[in-house]
């Protein structure tokens, strides 16, 4: 069976390391910080301005000067602190975010990203895509291996408009893990999900890649 | 001494309003917006406007009230993708955008509000960003040429503010409201408390004074907030 949505969340979460500055991208990512190992201490960066961020906030207790980069109401710790976008930038740009988890349109052999828009047809924005994969140290992709249509997305290269070139570390889709290393060396699957076989994965794969299972 | 302080949103914006100039809008989401400043920029009715602001509201409140009344022609946003109209008046070429990632618009607007035209970063090598920018290559690693913006006005939120115009910010809703404050060729500001000068501890104001033209207590703060999202309570 491939991994659930929660359990690709539980797959990403093993790449936290004590200590951390992490920050999390919007829907599946967001869902990592259920699934902080024991004894792994991590603190989050909102991107909006906030670092340590805390909970969901009780029922009632929702401050609206308190939200998170996904616009959903938080709390803060009693370690947190909040500063300027541009400040915030200045930790992801600057280098000081140890590890960031983003969603994924595309990923290419190249370690390419795309996530922001779909030309002629979906005009969202990068929001702060762009920056965290510029400046944060390691970069790590979670997505549906394939579209709804069955089209691969882990491709040779990407055809949508990239967020970043070269900047994918690891990607964790339902299918397994791939090692991309920002395209240094060939694309690596190193983990598969239990019952996903190599065959599977090539079929619904259009990059080349090693099995390193 | 120049007295800063309105009673009103359109007191304060008074003279400072033309059609065709540049507005800087603080806030994230609707997070730290300055919503009586914008409802009366809607009630004047000026036009053609650029607007620079991290997102554009949502439809019904925010800049997406600016939108639904025609009066923006162009956008300096990193994500829109919260307003259905918005989508809609981009698409059909009724409203011209311009696509800044996170933070690089918050960085361009520090910049300009600096006195720095143009600055470089590795932000958005390789991607449409970069397009018609200037590349050049430090250390080994390449970098993107973005320039420093200002404004013809920013229209800031702030939760404290006194009459010498010294502001703090409360939580998440600080956002792009500091350096719009330095960013704008005149700046006004919304605050939910005016206090007596003298109240405010001086080694925690965030944004001074120097940077704050007009100063107003906002009439009504409805502070909207987009994705209520709690926990349940863990019975013990």
């Amino acid at each position: 069976m491939a991994w659930t949505r929660d359990e690709v969340a539980a797959r990403a979460a093993l790449e936290l390391q004590d200590g951390f500055y992490v920050n999390l991208g919007i829907g599946i990512p967001t869902l990592v910080a259920n699934y902080i190992p024991e004894g792994v201490n991590v603190t989050l960066q909102s991107e909006n301005g906030m670092l340590g961020m805390g909970p969901f906030p009780y029922e009632g207790e929702e401050d609206a000067d308190l939200i998170n980069a996904g616009k959903q109401t938080i709390t803060e710790l009693d370690s947190s602190s909040y500063f300027s976008s541009a400040d915030s930038f200045a930790m992801i740009r600057g280098g000081h975010i140890a590890l960031s988890i983003l969603g994924g349109m595309q990923v290419s052999e190249a370690g390419d990203l795309a996530n922001w828009m779909v030309p002629g047809k979906m005009v969202k924005g990068m929001g702060g895509a762009m920056d965290l994969v510029a400046g944060v140290k390691r970069v790590v992709v979670v997505m549906d291996h394939c579209e709804k249509s069955g089209a691969p997305k882990l491709l040779r290269q990407c055809s949508l408009p990239l967020t970043g070139a070269g900047v994918v570390d690891l990607l964790i889709t339902e299918l397994g893990v791939f090692e991309i290393n920002r395209g240094k060396s060939p694309v690596r699957l190193i983990e598969l999900a239990p019952g996903v076989t190599v065959d599977e994965v090539r079929e619904k794969t259009e990059a080349a890649f090693t099995v390193a299972v | 001494m120049v007295d800063k302080v309105t009673k009103t949103a359109a007191e304060a914006l008074d003279g400072l309003l033309f059609d065709g100039m540049t507005i800087m809008a603080g806030g994230f989401g609707l997070c730290g917006i300055p919503e009586n400043l914008i409802a009366a920029i809607r009630e004047h009715g000026v036009k053609d406007l650029t607007v620079v602001s991290n997102n554009c509201g949502i439809d019904g409140f925010g800049l997406g009230i600016l939108l639904e009344s025609g009066q923006i022609r162009k956008m300096i946003s990193s994500y829109v993708g919260e307003n259905k109209l918005f989508e809609k008046l981009y698409l059909s070429g009724e409203l011209e955008l311009e696509f800044n990632p996170q933070g690089t618009l918050a960085e361009r607007i520090r910049a300009g509000g600096a006195g720095i035209p143009a600055f470089f970063t590795r932000t958005g090598v390789g991607t449409l960003v970069a397009e018609g920018k200037e590349v050049r290559e430090f250390d080994g690693e390449l970098y993107v040429m973005e320039r420093g913006l200002t404004a013809d006005l920013s229209i800031v939120k702030a939760h404290t503010g006194d009459a010498e115009g010294n502001l703090v910010f409360r939580k998440t809703a600080r956002n792009f409201n500091p350096m719009m404050a330095t960013a704008g060729r005149k700046t006004v500001v919304e605050v939910e408390q005016l206090v007596a000068i003298g109240a405010l501890d001086k080694d925690n104001i965030h944004t001074p004074g120097i940077f704050v033209d007009r100063i107003f207590k906002g009439a009504v703060f409805e502070k909207r907030i987009e994705r209520v999202t709690t926990r349940q309570k863990e019975s013990v």
